[in-house]
Parts: structure tokens; sequence; C-alpha cells
């Protein structure tokens, strides 16, 4: 079983405040792993910390066995360059809460224009991989729509197929629903249970309930910057045993 | 009061009875009416006092408009426009790089440019960089510890048109990183993680993401800047570079014909504005794009041309029905153009 995350201990400070206090986890390649817990708890930091958009301060913290961030030499920590840090990150997936797709562009030039200016694809290789992308998240009509053409539901589904265009191994989900109309929630969970049917890995901090218990392999509650319990959904969703654990999931569910 | 239980009520209309159209008689605009006739009233003097006038010769000022001399001032006022805005925008942008980045020393850098650039009268920095001669005889460029070396009299290379050019354009530069920096910093940071997650650099981020949609909001002030340079290159008549102005006053130096020449160099000016504002409008409209959700209104000549189409329907008001729905081929082509 190869991992492809693996934090040891990681710490996060913002001046004084302690985000993230020693976080130890495991991801196993294709699995997914819902990471849940109340605001502040420190769950978006960590899932930004694995794409080295946060740096850490104490631990270590390993995607596809490799350093985020840092090169290790004879027991020294050595800064990437920024060209190392980007190819790290072009092989990482990140989905927003506020989705975050590039205003001035179609939804079509949205997906393709990392793999072409990134990756150096050909333009026209990436026009054809970005029309199956978008077709595959239900928006092939949409190709040409601008995002504010768009409703929020489509919004992420383009940011998903823009994320899915690098063909990361890994995906991040940081509250991909918790900006959308409730009845736009269910048509972005389904494009993402079909990616976990596809074997992706994946990392999704969210609140949908439904979507940990039916596509989790494992459930990861923290709480001030802890991990406080972990386990299969079944432990951890309906059975706790920490004391927080239930009292968080009473007040959601 | 409290008592009363609140009755909500609320149902379907039947189909079979729209509701009837409102007709209402139009709010009358009285002071509209007023402020039109007195405006006419002061429109009708002034062109009294300018036009219907011996003081000013106004053949003249047609005969003049288009004189050698003239022209060739109107050539190097624009030249001068061009070579300055284009320094000013690319030294504009970066420095306002320079001043939002993490690195200590270019941020100084940046701040001491604006500070100096932005801090003295444009009118000192044109007058220095013509006298740069005086602190600076020759300049040259050489490999340390090598015997190349070329040089020159700074006053050779230094003519009156290089030191306006590089006033206007470093005095264009200290302003225009400013508007550059206040588009950037209203880009929601979200753009530049989105930017950053799906690997690109930072520099790659900011060409593609960032700056494209900085546009819009630097366009407006920009247009403001090209026109203010535009005017300002007058300034140079301090140290005889020949562009328009100097040329209109060389002219009424020998004929006395001050006010026309002053209104030949006026109406140039304020021709060259307006074909400025006029591209203005197209460049905001390009930047436009994916800014609303719905397509980007059509433009005044799109709006004419579809007129012409559709033979002039009779003017339609509020209360009407709405007019003839655009056709898909109208839409299309107002799609077209703003892309």
């Amino acid at each position: 079983m190869t991992l492809m995350v693996e934090a040891q201990r990681v710490c996060k400070s913002f001046g004084r405040n302690q985000v993230l206090k020693g976080i130890n986890m495991q991801v196993p390649e294709g699995s997914v792993v819902v990471l849940l817990g109340p605001s502040g708890s420190g769950k978006s930091t960590f899932l930004r910390a694995v794409n080295h958009l946060e740096n850490i301060d104490a631990g270590r913290l390993f995607v596809d066995g490799e350093l985020v961030g840092y090169r290790e030499k004879g027991g020294v920590l050595y800064e990437m360059r920024d060209k190392d840090v980007c190819h790290q990150r072009s092989e990482i997936g990140m989905v927003f809460q506020s989705f975050n797709l590039f205003p001035h562009m179609t939804a079509l030039q949205n997906v393709t224009v990392a793999p072409i200016l990134v990756k150096h694809e050909p333009a026209e290789a990436a026009k054809a991989e970005g029309h199956a992308l978008l077709t595959r998240v239900g928006l092939g009509e949409k190709a040409d729509s601008y995002p504010r053409q768009l409703s929020g539901g489509q919004q992420q589904r383009v940011a998903i197929a823009r994320a899915l265009a690098m063909k990361p191994r890994l995906m991040l989900f940081d509250e991909p629903t918790s900006a959308l109309d409730p009845e736009l929630v269910g048509e972005v969970l389904e494009v993402m249970k079909n990616l976990a049917r596809a074997g992706m890995t994946m990392i999704v901090v969210t609140h949908e309930m439904g979507f940990a218990r039916e596509v989790a392999d494992a459930v990861v509650f923290m709480d001030g910057g802890y991990v406080v319990e972990a386990g299969s959904p079944q432990e951890v969703l309906v059975n706790p045993k920490e004391v927080r654990t239930q009292d968080f999931l009473s007040k959601v569910l | 009061m409290g008592e009363t239980p609140v009755v909500v009520a609320a149902s379907r209309a039947p189909l079979d009875s729209d509701p009837e159209l409102i007709r209402a008689v139009p709010l009358k605009h009285y002071g509209r009416w007023v402020g039109a006739v007195v405006t006419i009233l002061i429109a009708a003097l002034v062109v009294r006092l300018f036009v219907v006038t011996p003081n000013i010769n106004w053949p003249k000022v047609g005969s003049y408009f288009t004189t050698k001399q003239i022209l060739l001032g109107l050539e190097l006022t624009i030249i001068l426009t061009i070579v300055g805005m284009v320094i000013g925008v690319v030294l504009g942008v970066v420095i306002a790089v320079m001043h939002l980045s993490v690195n200590p020393v270019l941020r100084t850098i940046s701040w001491v440019f604006i500070w100096i650039f932005r801090g003295t009268p444009l009118l000192i920095q044109i007058l220095f960089w013509f006298n740069i001669a005086l602190i600076l005889p020759s300049v040259g460029i050489g490999i340390p510890f090598t015997d190349w070396w070329v040089s020159s009299n700074t006053n050779t290379l230094v003519t009156a048109f290089v030191a306006a050019a590089i006033a206007l354009g470093l005095n264009e530069a200290a302003y225009m990183s400013e508007i550059v920096r206040a588009g950037i910093q209203v880009i929601d940071p979200g753009q530049t993680e989105a930017g950053l997650a799906v690997g690109m650099k930072k520099r790659l981020m900011f060409r593609v993401v960032i700056l494209p949609q900085a546009m819009r909001a630097i366009i407006p002030p920009t247009g403001n800047e090209l026109i203010g340079l535009l005017k300002n290159t007058s300034l140079v008549s301090v140290i005889a570079a020949q562009e328009l102005l100097t040329k209109a006053q060389n002219i009424y130096a020998r004929n006395l014909l001050v006010v026309e020449l002053l209104l030949v160099a006026a109406i140039w000016y304020l021709l060259v504005t307006s074909l400025l504002m006029w591209g203005q409008y197209y460049v905001e409209r390009h930047f436009a794009r994916g800014s609303t959700n719905r397509p980007l209104p059509p433009t005044p000549f799109q709006k004419l041309r579809m007129r012409f189409r559709r033979g002039f329907p009779e003017k339609t008001r509020a209360t009407d029905q709405p007019g003839p729905a655009l056709s898909q081929a109208d839409v299309r082509e107002a799609k077209g153009s703003a892309a």
C-alpha cells in the first residue's frame, strides 16, 4: 500500500494562534478521506498545507513520498525553488469553496489554460481533452460560457474539470458545496462520487454527512488543531467514542 | 394588534386572463424644459462671443489648421505622447509589481522612484533632463577591468526630444504604477491561489490571471493619464522641443494671430482626445468580457446598423409592447465583436 499523503506531527501557527497542533495522517493511494470539524478546527489550513499554499512550522508533510515545499539533504531542510513547488502543485488538484474560476476566461479556457501554459500541451489536444472533461462533469454544452453566466453548481463542476485537466494524482476539496444553494449541492457531489469510484485519491473537507457515509473510506474529526478521532464512517459518524465528536455530530445531524 | 393572527394568502393567477398592461401617463418633467431653454440661450451667447465676432479671424484658423509647421508640431506631440505612454505603462507595471513584492529591496526602490518622480513638478523634471549635461558631461558604457569603453558627449545624446521623452515617460511611470497597483489589489486573493494551485509560476499567474482582470480597473484612469499626457507634452515647449503648442506660438510671434493659432492648437488637441476616447471605449469592452451574466450591449455603431437593417421601427416607449426582438444574427454579431 503506497501512501499518497503522509503527515507527521504537522504544526502551523498564524502569529500567536496555533491552528495545527501536531497532525498525523496517512492517506493511502486511491482512498477518500473526509475531514470533519467545526470552523477554526484547522481542516482547511491542513488542506492548504498539503498543496503548499501555506508552509508548515514543524513536522513533516509528504505527498507521494516527496517532502512538500522542501528538500532534505544531510538532515538539513532547503526551501524549494518556485519552479519545483509549481511542479509539485501541478500534480495536486484543488477545488475551492468559492470556486475561484478565472472570470475573464470561458469555461473551456479555464480548463485548458494550465495544460497549455504550464504543461505546454498542444492547444488542439488540450481543447479536445477540455471538451471531454466538461462533458464528463455534464457541461459539454457550456464550453463557451463565462463563469458569471453559470450557476454556482455549474461553476464548481467547471472548477473540478479545471483541476482534473492537469491529471492530478491527488484531489483536495475545500468545502466544495458550502457556497451552493441547497438544490445545486447534489450535482457537485455526484461528480465527486464518480471521481471517487474511478479511484482518485481525495481529501475532502465537507459538512455533507451523506457524502461521508456513502463515499469516504475514512473520516477524520478535527477540533482545535488536533485530530480528535479517526476511523471508518461507521466508527466516527455512527458510533463516535469521543465526547467532542458526539457533541459536534449532534449539532450537525 | 398583537392578537390578530397574520394571514398570508398566495395563489396563482388564472391562466386564461392576462392582467392588463400598465398604460400610465408619463411624469411631466417641467424642470428639464426650463433647463434646456436656459442652456440653449447660454450656448447661443457663447457662439456669438466666439464665432460671430470680428475679433476672431475664423478663415485664418481654417487656413493655418493644416499648414506644414502645425502638422509637424502635431506629429511630435503624438510621438511624444506615444513614447511617454509606452515607457509609462511598461515601467509602471514593473514598479507596481515591485511595490507589491515580498522582496524589501524591490519595495524600497519602487517607493523611492514614486516618491521622486511623482513628488516633483513635471516642468522641473523636463528642465532637469534637458540640462543633465551640467552634472554628467559625458556618458559611456564599458566592461570593467578592460579597455573596452564607448562614451559620448551628453549634450549630443540628450536632445530636446530625448529629454522630453525621458521626463514624460518617467513621470508617467510613477503615476501609472499607482494605478496598476490599485488595479491589482482589487483582484480577489482566491484568483492567485487558484492560479498557483493549477501549477502556474508566479509570473505566469500574474500575466494570465491577475493582469487581464486588473485591466478593467486600470483602463479608465489610464485613459485619463493618456489624455493628460497628450496635453502635458505642451510643457516641453520650455526646452524648445517643436511640438504643437511651440509651433503655434512660433507662428503667432510673427503674425500676431494669437487667438487664432491657440484655437488651431486647441482644436487639434480636442480632436486627438476624441479619437483616444473612442479607442478607450473599445478597449474597455474587450476587457469587460465575462464581467456580466449577459452579452455586452451593442456598440453605438452596431445599434446604428441594426436600426438601418430593421428600417427605423416606430419609437417604442416603456409602456408599449416590447419592440421587435433582436434577431439571432444581431445577437451573434454583438457577441462576436465583444470577444
